[in-house]
């Protein structure tokens, strides 16, 4: 052990090891600086901001964590939180569906035309949110919109798209719009790296496109539907651009308390109420987080 | 493709900083008013430090909505060469308010003078936003504006803002379309408009009176009107009471018989369809502040000769009673680097050139002089079949009834009128209910302010 060759070897082997992990972090350290800069930054400074409370008499003074329970009995938190958590489980479903359903067309190689199909169902992704609302609130005027000139072309009334009960799903009908060729791409990428000699050893077993759709599609998408339920989860809990655009042409079907998110953006910007504007927006990114991670789980679960 | 716990937990790490972007911009502030405090009130800056900071020159910016104040900055500019003006629109009334708000709480680009309504001047005021102007001399000014709106950029016995215009009501009316329907004189008072609301409406359903879908600054100025004060302030003590207050409750009152009859047009004010509304005869009038000339001339240009405008209908018979609807100020920014300057500016915009200039372009003044000219009370507008509509206006700017006030957060409170009063509006509740309802939220908002609220 205490050989001369060995002790000569050991402080060398040190220093080298010291060297390799320092260059490990010279590697991430770009990507470490904008994760601190961007990610944890703002996170701390919510945080920090949410123990704090600002009036207009008296200034700002540590409230501890005051602002949670406050919001945790906010029964306007509540309301905007349950509204999405219903979009969540209604629009989702429908719009991956969809989407599902449009992948397996297009990947089934029956349909004509379906490199142009592909490129207009996924068109209304490349159309920013607040346009694409803008464009459907002229269709849903039953005033002086498309509603209306059906109604008057046709002779009918139809139900006004944008009254209290019947505006969320509007705006669901916005968003599944928007987002089903943006799913349609994920998973039509996913069946196309499906080994095709699967495909050739189905069809020699005999098995017809619904036995392959069920035993070799479905399956090898699996994953790929548990990124696009991710991301659906993340962009309904976060919904925002629909409602604030919307509340222009219906002011009293949508409230100010209208998602969480708008919540968070009229606390802070017309209340002033910064502080608990940031309490609001941690417990939602906090939810958000553990309903992805469960969606996460399971999904992986059913996989092995 | 299976996914990695690891790769999980950073994909809900990630929602969760996506959350947090909603407050992001919000929150990149919380200083906690740091603002330079650096004027003191004893100082007193005479003419001639005015006249030398603007021979000295120096850059202003002025965030502003108001259609006129282009034309004053190019005068201005070509009057003070040295001195460059740098006219932004940050949005109208609320949406400036917000970026300004947002500009203060960061300290960083806040402009040197901005354009506030009188009522959310009150809200700057407490913030310490704005300037005093007392400093500047502004108080000799007193008699040069019309009363309600000096009374309206006072406060705590400083002077915050310099009036620019001013809004007392009047009743703006197609008369092409009333005539269509038989109406023949306009509705001198609220019980004739209602029957002539009902009237238009029952022989022409695709026809209403007016828009309304639930307008704070409106259903304020109506209460204002019916002789109601729900609103008292003193200092940082306030009281808000709809549901005891007489006027409140004869505005609730009438204004229930046209939701109840789907007799308004279910169109917001300022929305393209309304607009379009006017345009096609679809909205036949509208009671609304002395500014609206210009924005009727622009954006319905096909009334040009239809319209009409007659005294805002009374309450009582052949009474002669209005309130103020908008109206604004141009206030010094506490942030500003160059108060003296940008105190000239203001000077030169609503009293000196500037307020005839603006005058000229369709703006309503606010000061006595040209409010009083004859000039300005004989001018006639084609667009208003020659009528002279500025003997109408200057008349309702006298009659306006005194003793109103708004609360000193009444930003906030009118961005939550919908949420509350609003409802009525979809049948959720009545009137009289959502005003209530609009009552308490802003109570609790004013407590939890640390107001003291009686």
């Amino acid at each position: 052990m205490a050989s001369p060759p060995l002790d000569l070897a050991r402080p060398r082997r040190r220093a080298g090891r010291r060297r390799g992990s320092l260059a490990g972090w010279k590697f991430v350290s770009p990507f470490m600086a904008l994760f601190a800069l961007v990610f944890l930054a703002p996170i701390g400074y919510s945080i920090y901001l949410s123990l704090y409370k600002t009036q207009l008499i008296g200034g700002t003074h540590f409230v501890g964590l005051q602002n949670y329970s406050d919001a945790l009995k906010d029964s306007q938190f509540w309301t905007s939180f349950s509204r999405v958590a219903l979009f969540l489980v209604i629009q989702v479903p429908i719009m991956l569906g969809l989407a599902l359903f449009l992948a397996l067309a297009i990947d089934s190689g029956r349909l004509y035309g379906a490199a142009f199909f592909r490129i207009s169902v996924f068109m209304p992704y490349a159309v920013p949110a607040v346009v694409a609302t803008l464009m459907w609130s002229f269709m849903y005027g039953t005033q002086f919109g498309l509603v209306r000139d059906i109604d008057k072309h046709f002779g009918v009334t139809l139900p006004d798209p944008l009254s209290p009960h019947l505006i969320l799903a509007s705006i669901g009908n916005i968003v599944t719009w928007e987002w089903v060729g943006y799913n349609m791409l994920i998973l039509y990428s996913a069946l196309r790296v499906v080994n095709p000699s699967l495909y050739e050893a189905a069809a020699i077993e005999g098995a017809g496109q619904w036995r392959i759709i069920w035993s070799i599609k479905l399956p090898a998408l699996r994953p790929a539907i548990v990124i696009a339920t991710i991301f659906s989860i993340i962009g309904s809990f976060q919904l925002f651009n629909e409602p604030s655009i919307l509340k222009h042409l219906a002011p009293n079907a949508i409230t100010t308390y209208y998602t969480p998110n708008y919540y968070a953006y009229s606390l802070s910007f017309d209340g002033q109420q910064f502080n608990y504007s940031a309490t609001v927006a941690i417990i939602m990114g906090v939810v958000t987080m553990i309903i992805a991670y469960a969606v996460q789980l399971r999904g992986i679960r059913k996989a092995v | 493709m299976t996914i990695t716990r690891r790769r999980g937990v950073l994909l809900g790490a990630s929602a969760l900083a996506v959350a947090l972007a909603a407050t992001a911009c919000g929150s990149s502030s919380s200083g906690g008013g740091k603002s330079s405090s650096g004027s003191s009130q004893a100082a007193s800056v005479s003419d001639a430090d005015l006249q030398a900071a603007l021979s000295a020159g120096g850059n202003l910016t002025v965030w502003a909505w108001e259609p006129t104040l282009k034309k004053v900055v190019a005068d201005f500019q070509t009057k003070y060469p040295k001195v460059h003006v740098n006219l932004v629109n940050a949005g109208t009334g609320n949406d400036e308010y917000k970026a300004l708000q947002n500009a203060v709480q960061a300290g960083k680009g806040v402009p040197d003078v901005a354009h506030i309504e009188y009522y959310a001047l009150p809200q700057f005021e407490l913030t310490k936003s704005v300037v005093n102007l007392d400093q500047f001399g502004a108080a000799a000014l007193n008699g040069t504006f019309t009363p309600g709106p000096w009374n309206s950029v006072q406060a705590d016995g400083g002077v915050y803002g310099l009036p620019m215009d001013s809004g007392p009501m009047a009743l703006f009316y197609n008369q092409t379309v009333f005539t269509k329907f038989g109406i023949t004189t306009p509705p001198a008072t609220w019980d004739e408009y209602i029957a002539d609301a009902k009237k238009i409406h029952a022989a022409d359903p695709s026809v209403y009176i007016t828009n309304d879908t639930g307008d704070a600054g409106f259903t304020t100025s109506m209460i204002w009107q019916a002789g109601g004060k729900p609103y008292s302030v003193s200092g940082t003590t306030v009281g808000v009471n709809f549901a005891g207050d007489a006027g409140t409750q004869k505005f609730a009152t009438a204004w229930q018989q046209l939701i109840d009859g789907h007799d308004l047009s279910p169109v917001s004010a300022w929305s393209d369809a309304w607009y379009q509304g006017m345009a096609a005869g679809k909205i036949a009038s509208l009671t609304i502040g002395a500014w609206m000339p210009s924005s009727l001339e622009s954006g319905v240009k096909s009334g040009s000769g239809q319209w009409r405008v007659a005294p805002m209908p009374q309450w009582t018979a052949g009474g002669k009673v209005t309130s103020e609807n908008g109206g604004s100020s141009l206030a010094v920014m506490k942030a500003s680097t160059n108060q003296k300057l940008a105190y000239a500016f203001l000077k030169y915009a609503t009293v000196d050139e500037g307020a005839q200039t603006r005058v000229d372009n369709g703006a309503f003044p606010a000061t006595v002089k040209q409010l009083n000219s004859p000039d300005f009370l004989n001018k006639t507008d084609p667009y208003f079949g020659d009528q002279k509509i500025n003997q109408v206006l200057a008349q309702s700017a006298s009659e306006v009834a005194p003793g109103w006030s708004y609360l000193p957060f009444q930003v906030y409170a009118n961005s939550i009128f919908n949420d509350t009063a609003g409802k009525a509006y979809i049948g959720g509740s009545s009137l009289a209910d959502g005003l209530k309802a609009w009552q308490d939220a802003s109570i609790k908002y004013g407590k939890d302010q640390g107001f003291t609220v009686k």
